[in-house]
């Protein structure tokens, strides 16, 4: 039904659409930015904020303020952002939003297992765990010992259940592991959105279409030089990419056999859309990488907002607003820490 | 016109650009004295620095602290259900700094009492939670200890309570190792919260692989939530099991669902005694319990009587500290200085609030206080009184006036419930009106105190619009003759009789006149007949064109006298003349056609006239000729309308060009010039003239004027026709429920029905025709206002 959006979208997801867009318009700008980093103190920093729709939530904090703080509430004002409009959601658009958190999931049982594999305590992991991706359970992960039980006991109520059906293995359970783990499950919750946006079709399909596969693709890069000097084998490493985006399949051969950080970049500069990239990074140097890719992230994020009619948005808001917040955790640390020489490092402006 | 003694809400204040120059010492006083006047508008001199790089940035987040610490008060006292006192406190004023202190104070007190409250109440229900868990699984133990063999078996159990033991010491003597031999059936009791029983029972059956039996009671009382201090339904449960290996998994999955566990001894006479124990404790407890709210109350209640007083002054001295980085420090960082805007007529006032600010903070310099130019245009302020103020609202809303521009609102305050009336002329319904605004006046002093609902304070403002509205609807409805839409014989007898003694065809062939007109207002006999309705729509339709035209008119005079004040004979000639031209020439010619049909009583055809008077003005009127002269009058009134409109269009434009061609002397340069001599001149008197005259645009801008004028005659002259539609629409509304149910009712010789219909008759009034219709009418004289009237001069784009 590719063209017709516009006659029947805005009986069901039109509010919605408008109550993002409205959102977008509340993200902090590169004016905020610049305020924001000539901040002192943590203090200044909330002052700052309180003018921002982050107002109400930070306002009832007394004054010694954290970063965890700071990012704990303006997070907390994401979830209800989030909520509201999942609360608000029909059919297939409130599917879609909860797909939205199913990374968040997969990061949170990972960070449960491996925390209760390291002995640490079970409400000091669950307090780390982002709030999007709670379930019911999630505290029970810590009973479990290995794959299987971990699926048995909890995971089989969750959404994440049949993502676990290439990992479901007696082993117990180590980080290597639970590394492979996270990404098969990632793999598998990436490929599963993909194919169901594709089912939504028109202007969604084509659009979150572009922006799954460069998490995809980013995922695979990131896979590929993590692995590096690991014992993973080649195939195993094959098998973690997703299979789509644009390195499906042929950049997947090249990646699997990369063996050091300047190989991968000649796979990704034979792709077009990748060669910005790196263009700024010179030889050899892999920190950057992250906040490059975040920038062109953000890049196409931004773009999906330009297009009427889709449900990219709801993905674009969700994670421009993550990436928010990343760029005030890393604004407040290098506030809290005297570091304000470096915190240009890592913000990624929005607008 | 120039002896006239001013008038405050005709024009806005004439405003005066004054620079402050503040001692540091005295400014923190100065600016609050300042804002209890309410006079002065500071301008904000650092618009460029952002929030947290401002001088008194310090003593904002000191007040924003505070804030929120009185915030936590307001919060904990409603929490605690207790009211706020609004007895005016006789204490004296507080220093900034002694309140914070006093606020760290009562807040700490109030932390370390509710943590304290709050450890309590956790032990408290910790015990309740026992005691529950002992009444309900006791019974489960029993009932299944009777029938089952392995009675011995359960004796032994293992009770795993090791985070029990700090708080209830006493017990710990039940706690003896269990002796897990023979057959390993052991079990764990405990308490959880309802909502998370079924999935609760579901991940141990998964975890066990249904080696285990789950029973479970819910509990009798509910256990308050000491975060949320909300009542939790809880369950009871005993899960039996057997193995080491189990219980560790039971007991972590307990832990995951926020389970508690209680240990049971099987024996009923140790659960009798435990029991007793945990009652008495449970007893001792609440006591304790209660005292600690006692005084927590007691302190909360000593907060309240406070904390009207401390919120308005912390909000004032936050207020204070943001005008004050609104001002600039001076070089030698000894004084501020500050700009702003304050109307000429309260220099004085101004002066004596800052010689008082001097003298009351010791300050060796006065705050010196000078006029300076200023290159933008002034604020506008009116003074307004709470009469005049709803009036105000009303325009304001559409857009503040520009400085010193001709204020509509004086005109609205008449004009506006004038033109509601209407809409809305009926008697009865006014009279409602009139009482409803009564009470509302009366309550005044009452009301304007408390705190009103969205709606009601909607209604307490415009309790003077209101009045006005309902006293001309009573007029009005005198003159359409409607009570209720019933009409009456108050102004004398009708003019009209019956034909004969029987007046069987009053319905049909109609009355005769009789006698002189009816003295005042439509004659009563009129409802009813056949042509009530031809007469009242060519009554209502006249009207409403003949008050059309005449605030026309108005706002193209009050345009005149705009363009006079502002000097601009431009303005005058060449739009204010061909506007009123081009209007009466058409519509004014409308008027006088009406007015003259209405004195003679003659047939002639309105329409044909007018139409005709465009299609063919040189043919014969015929029987259409009201007076003598008329075709040559309509021949002239025509062409001055013709010309009027480019009149309206050329000259402006191209005069305005000259102008500044000879401003400039056809420098092309002239911009650069003046923007340089600005640099030379103090910044005192930064005038610069923006002269970047661009004649596309002003003409432009002159052709959509011009058009607007000339479609908007007709157009708005037709706009006004709302007037009779909705007063058509008001009082056929008004019949249908006098005659279709209150009548209908009454025909009935049944008090229920009667009683019934009448019920109906009230609901119907109250709510359709007093509250619907008139906020419909309400609008409708709202859009006459901004549109019809004031697009003719009103600019509105002051702040």
């Amino acid at each position: 039904m590719y063209g017709f959006e516009a006659l029947t979208f805005n009986i069901h997801a039109g509010y919605l659409e408008a109550i993002v867009r409205g959102h977008r318009a509340g993200l902090l700008t590169a004016a905020d930015y610049n305020n924001l980093c000539q901040c002192e103190t943590l203090d200044d920093i909330k002052m700052h904020l309180s003018a921002t729709e982050y107002g109400p939530y930070l306002q009832n904090e007394p004054s010694p303020l954290h970063t965890t703080t700071i990012v704990e509430k303006c997070t907390l004002k994401l979830v209800d952002d989030y909520k509201h409009m999942l609360c608000q959601a029909t059919e297939p658009l409130s599917t879609f939003l909860e797909y939205i958190t199913y990374g968040h999931m997969i990061d949170n049982v990972v960070l449960i297992v491996t925390g209760t594999l390291h002995e640490r305590d079970v409400q000091e992991l669950l307090e780390k765990c982002h709030p999007l991706g709670m379930f019911d359970s999630i505290a029970t992960l810590a009973v479990a010992q290995n794959m299987r039980e971990l699926y048995r006991l909890v995971l089989v109520d969750t959404p994440l259940a049949p993502y676990f059906s290439e990992c479901i293995t007696s082993e117990d359970l180590d980080d290597m592991n639970i590394e492979i783990m996270r990404n098969t499950l990632y793999k598998a919750y990436l490929e599963d959105f993909y194919r169901f946006c594709q089912k939504l079709g028109g202007a969604t399909a084509e659009i979150m279409s572009d922006l799954l596969s460069f998490e995809a693709d980013r995922r695979a890069v990131n896979i590929s030089i993590n692995s590096i000097g690991t014992e993973l084998t080649r195939d195993d490493r094959k098998k973690l990419y997703s299979n789509f985006g644009l390195f499906y399949p042929y950049g997947h051969e090249e990646l699997a056999v990369c063996e050091d950080i300047d190989q991968v970049r000649g796979v990704m500069e034979k792709y077009p859309p990748y060669q910005s990239i790196f263009s700024k990074l010179s030889y050899g140097e892999s920190q950057m990488l992250d906040k490059a890719f975040y920038e062109e992230e953000v890049k196409r994020l931004c773009l999906a907002f330009e297009q009427q009619f889709h449900y990219g948005v709801f993905f674009a808001y969700m994670r421009l607003r993550e990436q928010e917040i990343r760029n005030l955790m890393w604004i407040s640390e290098c506030v809290a820490q005297n570091q304000k020489s470096r915190v240009h490092d890592s913000v990624v402006f929005i607008f | 016109m120039d002896n006239l003694p001013p008038m405050d809400l005709m024009r806005s204040e004439k405003m005066s650009f004054v620079q402050l120059i503040i001692p540091v010492e005295s400014a923190h006083r100065a600016v609050s004295y300042l804002g209890e006047l309410g006079l002065l508008q500071f301008r904000d001199l650092n618009a460029d620095k952002s929030p947290f790089q401002r001088m008194f940035v310090n003593q904002v987040k000191r007040c924003a602290e505070m804030s929120r610490k009185l915030r936590f008060f307001k919060d904990q006292i409603s929490k605690a259900g207790l009211l706020s006192s609004v007895r005016p406190v006789t204490q004296p004023d507080v220093e900034l700094e002694e309140l914070e202190i006093q606020l760290a104070e009562h807040e700490n007190e109030l932390i370390e009492m509710n943590a304290n409250s709050e450890k309590l109440r956790q032990s408290y229900n910790e015990l309740l939670e026992f005691k529950i868990v002992l009444q309900k699984a006791g019974s489960f133990l029993v009932s299944s200890g009777t029938h089952a063999v392995s009675e011995r078996e359960l004796d032994e159990n293992v009770y795993s309570n090791d985070d029990y033991v700090d708080t209830a010491s006493l017990l710990e003597q039940e706690m003896r190792p269990g002796i897990s031999g023979q057959s390993g059936l052991r079990f764990i009791s405990g308490i959880i919260s309802k909502s998370k029983v079924l999935r609760f029972e579901r991940m141990l059956f998964r975890a066990m692989r249904g080696n285990m039996l789950f029973n479970q009671a819910p509990a009798d009382e509910e256990i308050m939530d000491p975060i949320s201090s909300e009542m939790v339904e809880k369950t009871v449960f005993v899960v039996f099991f057997s193995g080491e290996q189990a219980k560790s998994k039971i007991l972590k999955i307990c832990e995951a669902f926020g389970a508690s566990f209680y240990p049971v001894p099987e024996d009923i006479t140790k659960q009798r005694q435990i029991t007793r124990e945990v009652s008495s404790r449970l007893d001792e407890l609440e006591v304790t319990l209660d005292a600690g709210i006692r005084h927590r109350n007691k302190a909360l209640a000593s907060i309240g009587v406070h904390l009207v007083k401390w919120i308005s002054m912390v909000r004032r001295e936050k207020a204070v500290y943001d005008t004050l980085s609104m001002l600039n420090f001076d070089v030698t960082k000894k004084c501020l200085v500050g700009e702003g805007w304050c109307p000429i007529f309260a220099k004085a006032q101004l002066q004596a609030a800052l010689q008082r600010a001097t003298f009351d903070s010791n300050s060796q310099v006065g705050i010196i206080y000078h006029v300076m130019d200023a290159a933008e245009s002034p604020p506008t302020y009116f003074r307004t009184n709470k009469f005049t103020n709803a009036f105000q609202e009303i325009v304001d809303a559409y857009g503040v006036a520009r400085y010193q521009e001709s204020n509509p609102s004086v005109y609205t305050v008449i004009t506006f419930p004038f033109l509601f009336a209407v809409m809305f002329g009926d008697w009865g319904h006014g009279i409602c009106l009139l009482l409803g605004a009564l009470v509302l006046i009366a309550r005044e002093s009452k009301l304007g105190t408390q705190k009103l609902g969205s709606f009601m304070e909607m209604l307490y403002g415009g309790r003077y619009v209101l009045l006005l509205m309902s006293l001309f609807s009573i007029y009005c409805g005198l003159i359409y003759n409607e009570f209720f839409s019933v009409p009456y014989h108050i102004f004398g007898l009708s003019a009209y009789k019956c034909r004969d003694t029987t007046c069987s065809e009053a319905k049909t062939t109609g009355l005769v006149k009789y006698q002189d007109p009816y003295a005042f207002g439509v004659d009563p006999s009129w409802r009813g007949s056949r042509s009530e309705l031809p007469f009242l729509n060519s009554l209502k339709m006249k009207m409403s064109i003949l008050l059309g035209v005449a605030q026309m008119n108005m706002g193209i005079i009050l345009s005149y006298f705009n363009a006079r004040f502002f000097g601009s004979s431009l303005d005058i000639r060449y739009q204010f003349v061909p506007q009123i031209i081009f209007l009466n020439s058409l519509f004014g010619y409308l008027s006088l056609l009406i007015i003259i049909k209405w004195c003679t009583g003659s047939q002639a055809d309105l329409y044909h006239v007018m139409i005709y008077m465009f299609l063919s003005p040189t043919e014969d009127l015929g029987e259409n000729q009201l007076f003598w002269g008329q075709r040559p009058l309509q021949i002239i009134l025509l062409l001055l309308a013709m010309i009027a409109v480019p009149w309206m269009l050329f000259p402006k434009p191209f005069i305005l060009k000259r102008l500044h061609t000879e401003r400039f002397q056809g420098r092309t340069y002239g911009i650069l010039a003046t923007s340089e001599t600005d640099l030379e001149v103090e910044p005192d008197s930064a005038r610069h003239y923006d002269e970047d005259f661009n004649f596309s645009e002003v003409f432009v801008h002159q052709m959509i004027h011009s058009i607007e004028f000339v479609l908007g005659a007709v157009s708005n002259t037709a706009s006004y026709l709302r007037l009779w539609a909705l007063s058509l629409a008001h009082s056929e509304l008004s019949t249908v429920f006098y005659e279709k149910v209150l009548l209908l009712a009454w025909g009935y010789d049944n008090l229920v029905i009667r009683l019934v219909g009448l019920a109906m008759f009230a609901f119907a009034t109250a709510f359709i025709l007093l509250m619907m219709e008139t906020l419909s009418a309400f609008l409708h004289a709202l859009r006459l206002h901004w549109v019809e009237f004031q697009n003719k001069f009103y600019h509105g784009d002051g702040f």
